[in-house]
């Protein structure tokens, strides 16, 4: 039993800990929005578009680079 | 696919008009639209690269603005077109813009119509592609945009008008007074609410260890240091959490008028203090026999707090996502041209924004001003003596006398007069009425104050102070308990100090914790936060505490007519054809009023512009005459439009000829009558008039229904009034009343003591607004009605009358199961305490079971009304 007199202060320190994480979360201003940031993680799936934008804009570059060579 | 089901739109919802076509490809299929302004919308949102929000969102989008995109705007118009011009001039935006470093700009947006998450997205990614946009961020809980923009790269009306082509409307907004406190007090509250329900638990974990101690036996020296924990783990939220509860007590102990929150402290301090000392005692006769120093009640504390925390923080989410809504900025700025007054100036610069029809009338106005060194200014540095130009379908901000131009002018939201009048130099005209045709040189005679509308204001003011005090159900049932509560527990307490003097103090603190109303005080809140948030979806915008409970209690019900039970607007009511052969179909008769009419603002015009789907050919010699009507050559053929005699005189025609060919009776007729001309030849007879709302008659209908009597009170003096609103079932009517008579009508009606609800939209209404014990304001009413209604009906349904009522009705039984529930709870719970029967545990279980039961029971509200 004497092990409460070591885990009741650690678990003190664990709630401490999250009560100032909580804290800075709300202050940081991330419960600010609670209706539309749960669910904005599901939307930015066009992320392979832009990628593969960005591979075909390399593609041209390359192209554009040996055509340079060339001469 | 079944023809008989009508196709909806993609977009909207809206039902596809019959034999229209405007579908619109959308991913791979080519999806139904509405009207031209939904698929231009989509079309923007697919041509942007963004068509896969269709597939995110999770509720239907707002109908695009029909005024915009009347007629044939090709998406290349609306951009070249841009309404939010105005923005982009200094003295007008400096207001709302703020400058940061590194010579960006960013300004905060109010975006109307967010309907889902995918909104917020929709908007980031639309606005974020715009060259020169530093950053976007969109809150969908408070509607607000922040956005920040380079402002040589681009402008902030361009920004604006991007997010009118996606189909939401930004407008610039100032509220630093506002958002910042509702931010903190949000802030403040969730984090009270965190640290009680980080606390709870952990107190709830310790009572755990505590209460199966003291069934198994437990050294003293663990039950005081498991005490001494909770005590560090409660105090925080005694001193931090509840702080609310005691303010708000010692507030209203001040004011010496009993609310539901003195019993809440009273409770928290006492189970509290006595707690501490049962800790305090057992640590200081360490050795003596355990479990005779009294009873501790953290876990009930913290409990008890975070419940009622919880129930406030969904009852201020409501609150203020209202507040947010209603402070929506203006969509076009506050400004007016002013007029340097030099005399030939002033008669050259009505002169050419006259003349010059042909073009848009608004750019035509603005190249005007530039010609003539006029500028743009915010309206509130008008002063006495300026002049200022307003042109057709602008509203008059101040009181004047017209110097140059002549019109007519509207002032239904005056005097609830539903004809525009016309007006000449000279004659005065009144802050608030929109000029319906002309552009008007105007001397400025007062502002602000001093203007025939803030007389209207004073008078409102006054009305004010009448209307009926009402208190909310728990409060005046926390009187009767508090009381109740302190005498029996002073003599249970004198009881069982005479009989057992030992166990007095905890058995007297028992009965206090037992009975703590948290149930009772969190019956009413849930249950109201509940009903006014579904009712909010409904369009029901509740503004003011007492409506949902003062609803069920109303029995009269009295309505404004212009724009409350009518549209309030000018709309075509029928054609008649005088071609024989009947050749020429009514569309394009249509057509040729809306060409006649093209690039006017007058009531007439807007009202035909909607109507043609196509326009036929170009406009020559279109000439407008104030008062008369409009002519000139389409392809070569001449035309009028407008009143008979004045036609008749142009093409020197015979006017009897054309009343002789009336086919409806004179009695049907409930509009204006406009005549179109061909040639010299009599073409058509088209009407127009105020048309009541699709829902009122149906809303009425229900009211009834629901034994309501129904009255309407109007300012129109005109005789069309009371034949528009025939087709209603209203049980009386008045009209032509001023303000103050409308005022009279219903305090009289109040001293015979029955609470009535006011439905109104106009400025007139302003003080029979204040003064009715539930006001209702249109959405699309004055801003001042909205301010000083109760309730703003943002959807223009009447129809969510009727529903709403039933809303609160079911809310009222609801609130009476609460309480019932939560006194009966006590009742049995209480003889329990008095005799020394209930251990904290049971005191703390019996607490919480009776906190959730009255929270799910008010959930049930949402359930019913949805299907």
């Amino acid at each position: 039993m004497e092990s409460l007199y070591l885990l009741i202060p650690i678990s003190l320190v664990f709630i401490v800990i999250a009560i100032r994480v909580f804290f800075w979360a709300v202050n940081s201003g991330q419960y600010d929005d609670l209706d539309s940031e749960g669910e904005r993680i599901l939307f930015d799936n066009d992320e392979p578009q832009e990628q593969q934008q960005l591979e075909t804009n390399k593609e041209i570059r390359v192209q554009v680079e040996s055509k340079k060579e060339q001469p | 696919m079944i023809e008989a089901v009508a196709e909806r739109c993609y977009h909207c919802g809206f039902a596809v008009p019959v034999g229209a076509d405007y579908r619109q490809m959308i991913g791979d299929d080519l999806r139904p639209m509405c009207c031209p302004g939904c698929a231009a919308v989509a079309a923007t949102i697919v041509g942007s690269g963004l068509g896969s929000f269709y597939k995110f969102r999770s509720g239907l989008n707002a109908r695009a603005s029909q005024d915009t995109y009347s007629g044939e705007n090709s998406d290349a118009d609306r951009k070249d077109n841009n309404p939010y011009l105005d923005w982009d001039i200094p003295e007008i935006y400096s207001e709302f813009v703020s400058h940061n470093g590194q010579g960006l700009r960013s300004i905060r947006l109010f975006v109307d119509n967010i309907t889902c998450a995918a909104c917020t997205w929709l908007i980031e990614k639309h606005l974020g592609r715009l060259a020169g946009v530093e950053s976007v961020n969109v809150n969908g809980t408070t509607m607000r945009a922040e956005v920040t923009w380079c402002p040589e790269r681009v402008k902030l009306s361009t920004l604006l008008n991007a997010v009118s082509l996606i189909g939401y409307s930004a407008s610039p907004i100032n509220d630093s007074s506002d958002i910042p406190d509702i931010k903190d007090q949000s802030r403040k509250l969730l984090l009270r609410l965190g640290v009680a329900g980080l606390a709870m638990m952990q107190a709830g974990m310790v009572a755990i260890a505590l209460y199966a101690g003291s069934f198994q036996g437990m050294q003293q020296e663990w039950q005081t240091l498991l005490r001494l924990v909770s005590i560090l783990f409660v105090t925080p939220v005694v001193f931090y959490s509840a702080q609310p509860f005691f303010s708000n007590a010692w507030r209203s102990l001040k004011m010496a008028h009993l609310v539901m929150d003195v019993p809440v402290a009273l409770a928290i301090s006492l189970a509290y203090l006595a707690s501490l000392w049962a800790t305090l005692q057992g640590a200081t006769f360490q050795g003596a026999v355990s479990n005779n120093t009294g009873e501790v009640y953290f876990d009930s504390i913290s409990m008890f707090t975070f419940f009622l925390l919880l129930g406030r923080f969904a009852e201020q989410r409501i609150r203020h996502k209202n507040l947010l809504l209603l402070n929506r900025g203006h969509l076009l700025p506050p400004v007016i041209t002013q007029v340097f007054p030099s005399q030939p100036a002033l008669a050259e610069n009505a002169k050419s924004a006259h003349s010059d029809k042909s073009a848009h009338i608004y750019k035509s106005a603005r190249s005007a001003i530039s010609a003539c060194g006029d500028a743009i200014v915010p309206i509130k540095t008008l002063q006495k003596g300026d002049f200022i130009r307003v042109d057709g379908g602008q509203t008059i901000p101040c009181d004047g006398v017209i110097e140059f131009g002549d019109s007519q002018v509207s002032e239904a939201l005056l005097t609830g007069e539903s004809r525009p009048l016309p007006k000449q130099p000279g004659q005065t005209v009144y802050a608030g009425t929109i000029n319906g045709a002309n552009p008007l040189v105007i001397k400025v005679l007062a502002v602000a104050g001093d203007t025939k509308l803030s007389t209207i204001l004073k008078l409102a003011e006054r009305a004010a102070i009448h209307k009926p005090h009402w208190a909310g159900l728990a409060d005046r049932l926390a009187g009767w308990f508090i009381a109740a509560l302190l005498i029996i527990a002073a003599s249970v307490a004198w009881y069982w100090y005479l009989h057992d003097p030992q166990r007095a103090l905890w058995i007297t603190l028992s009965v206090l914790v037992v009975t703590c109303p948290c149930a009772l005080s969190l019956a009413t809140p849930t249950a109201l936060s509940v009903a006014s948030g579904l009712l909010r979806a409904e369009g029901f915008l509740i503004n003011r505490g007492h409506v949902l409970e003062l609803l069920p209690t109303i029995d009269r019900v009295i309505f404004d007519k212009t724009g409350t039970l009518t549209e309030g607007n000018l709309r075509l009511l029928h054609i008649e054809s005088f071609d024989i052969n009947s050749s020429i179909s009514e569309q394009q008769i249509l057509g040729w009023a809306a060409t006649l009419e093209q690039g006017s603002q007058h009531p007439i015009a807007r009202a035909l512009q909607p109507c043609a789907t196509d326009q036929l050919g170009q406009i020559e010699q279109q000439q407008f005459v104030t008062g008369c009507g409009v002519s000139g050559y389409i392809n070569g053929d001449c035309f009028a439009l407008g009143k008979p005699r004045w036609v008749a005189r142009l093409f020197n025609i015979s006017e009897t000829e054309f009343i002789n060919r009336q086919q409806i009776s004179a009695a049907d007729n409930k509009g204006i009558e406009v005549a179109l001309a061909r040639n010299g030849q009599w073409f058509a007879r088209i009407y127009l008039g105020d048309q009541l709302r699709d829902s009122a008659s149906s809303a009425i209908n229900q009211l009834r229904e629901r034994d309501l009597h129904v009255s309407l009170i109007s300012g129109d003096p005109s005789p069309t009034a009371a034949e528009i609103i025939q087709p209603l079932a209203l049980n009386d009517y008045q009209f032509s009343l001023q303000p103050q008579q409308k005022l009279q009508v219903v305090q009289q009606l109040q001293e015979q003591g029955k609470p009535l609800l006011m439905v109104g939209d106009g400025i007139n209404d302003v003080p029979v607004l204040q003064a009715a014990d539930i006001s209702v304001a249109m959405g699309q009413a004055s801003e001042l009605s909205q301010i000083n209604a109760d309730v703003i009906l943002l959807s223009n349904d009447l129809t969510v009358l009727p529903v709403a009522m039933a809303v609160a009705a079911k809310t009222r039984r609801i609130i009476k199961q609460n309480i019932g529930w939560a006194i009966g709870y006590n009742l049995v719970a209480l003889p329990l305490a008095a005799m020394g029967y209930v251990p904290p545990w049971a005191a703390a279980i019996g607490m919480s079971v009776s906190s959730l039961l009255v929270l799910l029971n008010a959930l049930r509200i949402s359930r019913g009304a949805s299907c």
